[in-house]
């Protein structure tokens, strides 16, 4: 998602009151965008901390400052500057982390981000921004370039099935039908199922739904037909339980009253075997790779037969 | 909206020492009775600071200039100073501390259209200085950024983040001040993590440095006039905790405590008797 992220960002560089502070990164990929930026390319270096408090200095004087890291190193290290700095004062700052969840693979532990979108969108007037597919980062782009607050788009690596053309974006989309329960998935992940459900036939596969934004604003009605319809509602996210997604929509749902006949959660566990690998790797010790998923749907379905 | 400075000209007849003299007194008068009325501690670092905040609001910032007080736990000094030069109704200083009020124990994140940004947690500060500096330069705009940390907070490493960040992008519109008063929470700088000579750290950075006198008011101010060197400035300040009041002055353990009736009249004779002295 970066090329599609820098494309975006690149394309609007002619807005004067645009700035992009990174923390050391973007080699071989920001090169275009530091180009057009010139001087308000601002490279903070290896300072996060002071990274996000010049941000919001500078929001503080009419600028729209993008920061930018790996995600842990955007969000955790300089979490107080972005809570005290940024969101007390409403300031139009946006906090945009690389490699959500295991997207850092094998370089470990560190460099993974599993608590973010809880620590984000509990901080006030936050939004956040979970894009699934490259063609989402563009239309995610425009809006944060015209929201009055804080916001963190938490980037990821874009899958689709060959030759899909994902529909055009919004916080919640249906992207399948099926006749086997709900799934949800938090933005990238949801590409990653959506080629598995269409080798699957419909009456096996699940209703596939991805969701890209929290808080949760508003679910859609579409949305509460399909839990109504009975079957599994399982949702899946690379993320903890606590504060993500799935207790986000457990809330909401508590709240508009569409319980579901049976709720599944399936979040990110850590490491539940001690060992690291790649992020296909920690999915699949997660219960979070397609296979997993919906062996999980084809389970209840033999489980109410 | 960034505050609007005005500069107080002496009255016919006063000289500008004699009236910054005055105002100073009246001014540490009012602080320790707010902090006495709401029985509220934290009187050391305001007391080491409120010449500093007074100087810069009533002889230095003008109507471009910005402020942040990173020692966000002077917030009394600071309301103190928007009071003296007229920015705060002095009526509204009887709500510090209380339900409902704008004046809140460390610097209010709305509310104060004087103060840019909500501190407290020390640290903070001279980063979001950086940034409103970087902010003004790119953007062409004159005016200067001042910004007033404590020395405790130097043990912060995001405050020397700051430094670096300042000293590498040349904010030669940037003042940062250290209230160099030598006391922490819970033991002096030296105790609990010494820097040894706080000057050398910082000078080993393109820096403007100087130190000055953090109780002398023209000494002060002359520091703060002169022009910038095309570098970022650094003042170290020397100051005394607790200063003026003569059991509380440079004894950590006022960095804490409320004053009792007796403590506060004892105070308040002491400040009448520097002010009879002429001592600065």
């Amino acid at each position: 998602m970066r090329k599609a992220f820098c494309d975006s960002l690149t394309a609007r560089a002619d807005r004067a009151d645009f700035a992009f502070l990174t923390g050391d990164l973007g080699f071989q990929a920001f090169e275009p965008l530091r180009d057009a930026l010139g001087q308000r390319f601002i490279n903070a270096g290896v300072a996060e901390q002071n990274m996000v408090l010049a941000a919001a200095g500078m929001a503080r004087e009419g600028w729209r400052p993008w920061v930018y890291s790996i995600a842990p190193f955007a969000t955790a290290r300089p979490y107080e500057q972005i809570r005290n700095s940024i969101c007390l004062h409403h300031l139009p700052v946006v906090v945009v982390g690389n490699g959500g969840g295991y997207g850092y693979g094998v370089m470990g532990a560190t460099h993974h981000a599993l608590e973010d979108c809880a620590g984000m969108s509990a901080l006030a007037s936050m939004r956040v921004d979970v894009p699934a597919f490259d063609e989402d980062v563009p239309v995610i782009a425009a809006e944060l370039f015209d929201r009055s607050g804080p916001s963190y788009l938490r980037l990821g690596y874009s899958q689709k099935p060959r030759d899909a053309a994902p529909p055009r974006y919004k916080a919640w989309r249906k992207l399948l039908d099926g006749d086997a329960g709900t799934l949800v998935a938090l933005g990238p992940l949801a590409g990653l199922y959506w080629s598995r459900c269409l080798e699957t036939p419909r009456a096996d596969r699940p209703n596939l739904w991805v969701a890209c934004q929290l808080p949760i604003a508003e679910l859609p009605a579409e949305f509460g037909d399909d839990v109504r319809a009975g079957g599994v509602v399982c949702v899946a996210e690379e993320h903890v339980a606590v504060g993500g997604l799935g207790s986000q929509l457990a809330l909401e749902m508590l709240r508009t009253g569409g319980r579901p006949e049976s709720w599944v959660h399936r979040p990110a566990l850590g490491y539940p075997s001690g060992r690291y690998g790649s992020q296909a790797f920690h999915r699949r010790e997660c219960g979070l790779d397609p296979t997993s998923i919906l062996d999980l749907f084809a389970t209840a379905r033999e489980t109410t037969r | 909206m960034m505050v609007m400075y005005t500069t107080r000209l002496p009255p016919s007849g006063q000289t500008v020492a004699c009236r910054a003299a005055a105002v100073r007194i009246s001014a540490t008068k009012r602080l320790l009775k707010m902090h006495f009325d709401a029985g509220v501690g934290h009187l050391g670092g305001n007391l080491s600071v409120l010449d500093t905040l007074l100087v810069l609001h009533h002889d230095v910032l003008g109507s471009d200039d910005r402020f942040v007080l990173s020692k966000g736990h002077a917030a009394g000094a600071m309301y103190i100073t928007l009071w003296s030069v007229g920015q705060l109704p002095e009526d509204e200083l009887a709500t510090f501390h209380e339900d409902n009020t704008r004046l809140s124990g460390h610097p209010p994140a709305s509310g104060l259209p004087e103060v840019a940004f909500a501190t407290g947690s020390l640290g903070h500060g001279f980063g979001l200085a950086c940034g409103m500096a970087l902010g003004l330069k790119l953007s062409r705009k004159s005016g200067r950024v001042y910004c007033v940390t404590s020395d405790g907070e130097w043990n912060e490493g995001s405050t020397w983040e700051a430094l670096h960040f300042a000293a590498h992008h040349r904010l030669d519109n940037l003042t940062t001040i250290v209230d160099l008063n030598g006391l922490q929470g819970f033991g002096s700088t030296d105790e609990v993590c010494d820097l040894g000579p706080l000057a050398d750290r910082i000078s080993a950075r393109q820096v403007d440095i100087d130190e000055v006198d953090g109780h002398d008011l023209t000494a002060l101010r002359a520091v703060l006039d002169r022009p910038s060197r095309g570098l970022p400035r650094v003042v170290l300040a020397r100051t005394h905790k607790g200063h003026g009041v003569s059991f509380a002055q440079d004894r950590m353990e006022w960095h804490y405590l409320p004053l009792s009736a007796e403590q506060y009249a004892r105070a308040i004779s002491d400040i009448e008797a520097l002010a009879i002295a002429g001592a600065p």
